[in-house]
């Protein structure tokens, strides 16, 4: 038997894998706030069919909070083919509505059972083990593992088996369509997914978190890779890094474990933004930088290049004489040099630069074609 | 004798926004073989009607056949280029991948592309003198570059008819120049290509059959007959820059 902390850190993992999968084709189709507000919406379905079902745990719920999602996606496409709102207004419209909606009946009517709005926003993962599931009178796990465990079998399955006419409908629909794929019927099946992945997870972690682990991984592993099939992969990791470093934060800081592994999943979405060798921040100043170091050492060969061998010329030849012509400061020019000196393009003789073959050559190069060459392969 | 059928047929064919008419009452026949371009002021419709014809957008009336069938029965048959910035060019995936694409209407629902139509992927790249950038994330890729991706795509759909829309807005001479010759080369083989053009200056050079468009249809047939002075001042509304053109 597992202990309860194993067990609330497998029932995060696979509540993160199982957002992380959706949530991958919602950022790459720009509807990230759709996870937010299907999120939401679904409280709503949660009420009304618990209001018919009488049982909290009856697995009906999970379909009535799915329609609750789908409808508020259905609506919010109506407001926008009305062309009076925006895709974000409409959004922003429907799905308070609906959980306003719920809240209401909530407080109204279903005051005294376990039905709370706090639970609803932020979960208690720390209460997942304590609801467990029996088979043949034997305890077979936490209920929240399993059916979260399904929602992840579903979502794979889904993805695996339509990956390649997710990719097509994502990239490009209008060619889908020509194709014969149906992008209509594909974006509600992954808008019905989305409803039962947050239906499911929002029991155990709250409506926030399910968008924390919906939208976060992706972005992070957008920032990494540039193929669908690692970004998915990668989300699915990071996803449950997040998770289970989340709930090692929680635990050394006696925190709301919901809480912690959001704030996890920023931090390390900050964290990749900056380092992340393809798209980060730090990666693109670096690069600027280098190449408008090239781009100056070139520029140095050509004017080297059009006084060599002029009565001026070893005047001009000096680095004294660059930080005046060129307008360039002192230690830029002095890094110009060295890159060039580095590079091959010139050598130097005491205070004065001479141009080496390397570099007559790529001054020529750069003077027939009125162009640099290319820096950006470096 | 059997009757020749023709490449597009399309008869009465209205596309309205709302109550306001983007295209009017086309009546129209391509013969199979053709290069067409289609001409028009901004606003005339081109993009609608290419739409129209490949079912992306649903006419208020009108009936369009594709080698005397629905565009339904016919997916297999038509080629398509849609415009380069219909897409996100940040998606991640390679230029090979995105040409790879172009495969899926044979393959159908579910079945994986195989080794065999990646080999077409990369045959049709090199075709567009794309092979070196096969792997390449397609956001590194420069406009022409993009444009040269797509009509791979189209290539390795191996169509009958192509419909292309502005394949050469916003390219380089020699992505233009290499377009063209692509187009030709398919036209060699007796392929139908269909092109929203826009510029007037290449009309002649490049095409030999031409539906001019303002909403209503100006004309279309072989190019001498219909890009005629009086037409282009239909069309056009009468600004005599164009003239030059005919």
């Amino acid at each position: 038997m597992m202990s309860a902390q194993f067990e609330i850190m497998v029932i995060a993992a696979i509540v993160a894998a199982a957002c992380a999968l959706p949530g991958v084709f919602l950022v790459l189709r720009g509807m990230a706030l759709m996870s937010d507000a299907i999120s939401h919406a679904v409280l709503l379905g949660v009420v009304v069919s618990f209001f018919w079902i009488q049982d909290l745990h009856s697995p009906l719920l999970m379909v009535g909070a799915s329609l609750a999602g789908i409808l508020t996606i259905a609506l919010t496409e109506l407001l926008v083919q009305s062309k009076r709102l925006k895709q974000d207004a409409a959004i922003g419209l429907v799905f308070p509505v609906f959980f306003s909606l719920g809240v209401i009946l909530i407080s109204r009517y279903a005051g005294n059972i376990h039905l709370d709005t706090d639970a609803v926003l932020l979960g208690e993962l720390a209460f997942a083990p304590f609801h467990r599931l029996t088979a043949f009178g034997f305890d077979i796990g936490p209920y929240a593992m399993w059916t979260m465990g399904i929602v992840l079998l579903i979502n794979s399955l889904f993805v695996s088996i339509f990956y390649k006419e997710l990719k097509l409908v994502t990239f490009d629909s209008s060619l889908a369509s020509a194709l014969g794929f149906y992008p209509v019927v594909l974006h509600y099946l992954l808008m019905t997914l989305t409803s039962i992945t947050a239906v499911g997870a929002f029991d155990a972690v709250g409506s926030i978190l399910v968008v924390a682990l919906m939208i976060t991984p992706a972005a992070c592993a957008y920032l990494l890779t540039e193929r669908l099939s690692t970004m998915i992969g990668l989300s699915v990791g990071i996803g449950i890094f997040s998770a289970v470093s989340g709930f090692g934060l929680a635990t050394a800081l006696d925190a709301s474990i919901a809480g912690s592994m959001a704030t996890m999943c920023g931090v390390l979405f900050t964290l990749i933004l900056i380092f992340s060798p393809g798209r980060g921040l730090l990666m693109k100043l670096l690069k600027a930088r280098s190449q408008r170091l090239l781009f100056a050492s070139r520029l140095l060969c050509v004017q080297l290049f059009s006084h060599e061998n002029q009565p001026d010329s070893d005047e001009e030849a000096t680095i004294d004489n660059m930080i005046i012509h060129m307008g360039w400061k002192a230690t830029f020019a002095k890094r110009v040099s060295q890159l060039a000196v580095q590079k091959e393009l010139i050598f130097r003789q005491g205070r004065l630069m001479h141009l080496t073959p390397l570099g007559r050559e790529t001054a020529k190069v750069i003077m027939l074609n009125c162009k640099m060459p290319d820096t950006s392969s470096l | 004798m059997t009757p020749i059928i023709p490449a597009v047929t399309i008869q009465d064919l209205t596309v309205a926004y709302r109550d306001s008419p983007v295209l009017w009452d086309i009546d129209v026949t391509i013969p199979v073989g053709v290069m067409m371009a289609i001409v028009g002021p901004n606003g005339a419709g081109k993009t609608t009607l290419l739409k129209s014809v490949l079912g992306l957008i649903r006419p208020a009336s009108g009936n369009i056949l594709i080698l005397g069938k629905p565009y339904a029965q016919q997916r297999r048959q038509v080629g398509y280029v849609p415009q380069r910035n219909s897409v996100d060019w940040d998606f991640p995936t390679s230029a090979w991948d995105v040409v790879t694409m172009g495969r899926y209407g044979h393959l159908g629902w579910i079945r994986r592309p195989s080794k065999a139509d990646l080999q077409l992927a990369m045959d049709a790249l090199e075709k567009v003198g794309m092979a070196d950038f096969a792997n390449r994330q397609i956001n590194q890729l420069s406009g022409g570059q993009q444009q040269r991706v797509f009509l791979a795509r189209a290539l390795v759909q191996a169509a009958d008819i192509y419909f292309l829309d502005e394949p050469f807005a916003g390219v380089d001479a020699a992505t233009e120049a290499a377009i063209v010759l692509v187009l030709k080369e398919l036209k060699r083989q007796g392929k139908t290509l269909i092109v929203v053009h826009h510029d007037l200056q290449t009309l002649k050079e490049y095409f030999d059959w031409i539906l001019m468009l303002n909403v209503h249809l100006v004309g279309c047939g072989p190019i001498d007959t219909v890009l005629t002075e009086a037409n282009l001042k239909i069309a056009y509304g009468g600004r005599t820059a164009f003239i030059p053109y005919v």
